[in-house]
């Protein structure tokens, strides 16, 4: 395997893009990756993707987007692990350069969901679940989120205000990023006082969905150690694990061992640890998962991921940074897209382009995006250099 | 509508029936072919008592299609007394608190209608607080 560099990155404003349609949104991230890295061609696309099939009524969306973006004839297909979908995409667009099989690969990750009214997307997010035995069951994908969260709480002794601070974080920093959703300040207080979609988790709990898109191309790293200017940043470490489908399989409903398992394979392949990790784009569809992710990737002890917000150990200047462009909490949940803002995200952070928000000398980023309830986990970390 | 998928699941739902791993004796539900607890084929039925406790729960107020009538509605992770944990909703609460640890037991119940207002109606379980389970 060779080592693979990303040469361009591009992405759209998280929003509701009533005048756009799927095809224009995706091919907008698209042409600023292709524009950034200085191409028009490459020799293969992966698309990921959630919900078109229900919300769009549109599938193939390999060929659908080769065709709108010009790359007639290139092998395109499409990469589906729900939220989980933008990096399965990329780790497979990895996969075909570092392979040797292609030279150059597209990734975009891409969702349009204001096609569908609330409720209709509620019940397509719904299918990430196990949908015999969960969604039949009238739990909303929010819902099973608000179990785990309850028990977490229970087990662990914290109250709902303790979670406050990774909301409070994430807005903070979509203010600096044009390309967020929320550009909306939150306060401990508005925190506390927010609507429960389903207890314990409220609407400042839980992530915006959106439309949206974020693409990246991948080339072989040797092709661009020799190009002047260009900002150089490596993928040093890629890994997928999965879990149960459903969380009442789990026989520790309050431990992501997907993202254990995943992040642990992408630090040995990458060389590195927990404490080298200067940027950290979490998962943080709800607060809850922000904080599990952060346990099972060894950044807190089991129960104690929720002190690292208490102690300001999460903010651009903190021991991990996380949600620095204000992760899915701000910036937006465009679900199939979400994991290739983060990968992009972390690219702009380790290129020095975040202004206020920029970790000071950041060197090593990680990103890591979940499908389902923590059922596939992808974990990625990229290098300056 | 979909009545095959509905009719294929009428023993779990009607019945909680699921298996008993001919192996470790592990009990298992759903049913599946692959025992979570040694790996080894399990697919011998067994019929749970449907007795447990809430292990969490959440009042749902913002609803998937299909079940935003019956917002705002409580669903439980159940650990069952035979070991493994089931979702399902909680019913027949009346004023009472819903609290971790609680005991509750399988009732059948109307789940919701597969369509429109004229199409099948899906019952399945659900679990009630266990007033009268008897202690010890
Ligand atoms: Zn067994």
């Amino acid at each position: 395997m060779r080592e693979v560099a990303i040469l361009g990155i591009g992405q759209t404003v998280v929003d509701e893009h009533w005048e756009k349609s799927l095809r224009e949104i995706g091919g907008e991230a698209a042409f600023a990756a292709l524009q950034d890295a200085g191409l028009q061609q490459v020799d293969a696309l992966y698309v990921g993707n959630m919900l078109s099939p229900i919300v769009n009524g549109q599938n193939q969306l390999g060929t659908f987007f080769s065709d709108w973006i010009g790359l007639w004839g290139q092998e395109a297909v499409k990469l589906e692990a729900a939220c989980g979908s933008g990096a399965a995409a990329f780790r497979s667009g990895l996969m075909a350069v570092a392979s040797g099989e292609v030279e150059s690969a597209l990734v975009v990750g891409v969702e349009k969901m204001s096609d569908k009214a609330g409720h209709d997307v509620t019940a397509a997010l719904a299918t990430a679940a196990d949908a015999d035995y969960e969604v039949e069951q009238g739990v909303s994908f929010v819902g099973l989120n608000a179990l785990v969260m309850r028990r977490y709480m229970h087990e662990y002794g914290w109250n709902h205000a303790d979670f406050g601070p990774f909301p409070i974080n994430a807005h903070a920093n979509a203010m600096h990023n044009p390309y967020a959703r929320l550009h909306e300040k939150v306060t401990p207080e508005r925190f506390e006082k927010a609507s429960m979609v389903a207890t314990p988790i409220s609407l400042l709990d839980a992530s915006p969905t959106g439309d949206g898109a974020a693409a990246a191309i991948l080339v072989p790293a040797e092709k661009v150690a020799h190009l002047p200017n260009r900002p150089r940043v490596k993928v040093a470490g890629s890994a997928s694990a999965t879990d149960t489908i459903a969380i009442h399989s789990r026989r520790d409903p309050l431990f992501l061992q997907a993202a254990y398992s995943s992040a642990k394979r992408a630090y040995e392949m990458a060389g590195v640890a927990p404490e080298d990790i200067d940027v950290f784009e979490i998962h943080d569809a709800f607060s809850i998962m922000a904080v599990l992710s952060l346990e099972a990737c060894g950044f807190a002890e089991r129960g104690q991921g929720v002190r690292l917000g208490l102690d300001n150990e999460i903010g651009p200047t903190g021991r991990i940074p996380v949600c620095t462009r204000g992760g899915l909490k701000a910036r937006g949940h465009p679900v199939g897209a979400t994991g290739m803002y983060q990968i992009v995200e972390v690219a702009q952070q380790l290129r020095g382009e975040c202004g206020p928000t920029q970790v000071a000398d950041a060197k090593i980023g990680m990103a890591q995006n979940i499908g389902g309830s923590g059922a596939t986990i992808l974990t990625h970390i990229l290098k300056a250099g | 509508m979909e009545i095959p998928r509905h009719w294929r699941l009428k023993q779990q739902r009607y019945g909680l029936v699921g298996e008993v791993c001919p192996h470790c004796d592990a009990k298992i539900f759903p049913p599946r072919d692959v025992c979570p607890n040694c790996g080894d084929e399990a697919k011998t039925l067994y019929t749970f008592s449907g007795k447990g406790e809430v292990f969490s729960y959440t009042t749902i107020y913002e609803a998937p299609s299909g079940f935003d009538s019956n917002a705002p509605y409580t669903v439980a992770l159940v650990k069952l007394e035979e070991g493994p944990m089931i979702t399902a909703q909680l019913t027949d609460l009346g004023e009472q608190p819903v609290e971790i640890g609680m005991p509750v037991e399988m009732v059948t119940r109307k789940m919701r209608n597969d369509g429109d207002e004229r199409g099948l109606i899906v019952y399945g379980y659900k679990f009630r607080p266990a007033w009268n389970m008897p202690q010890g």
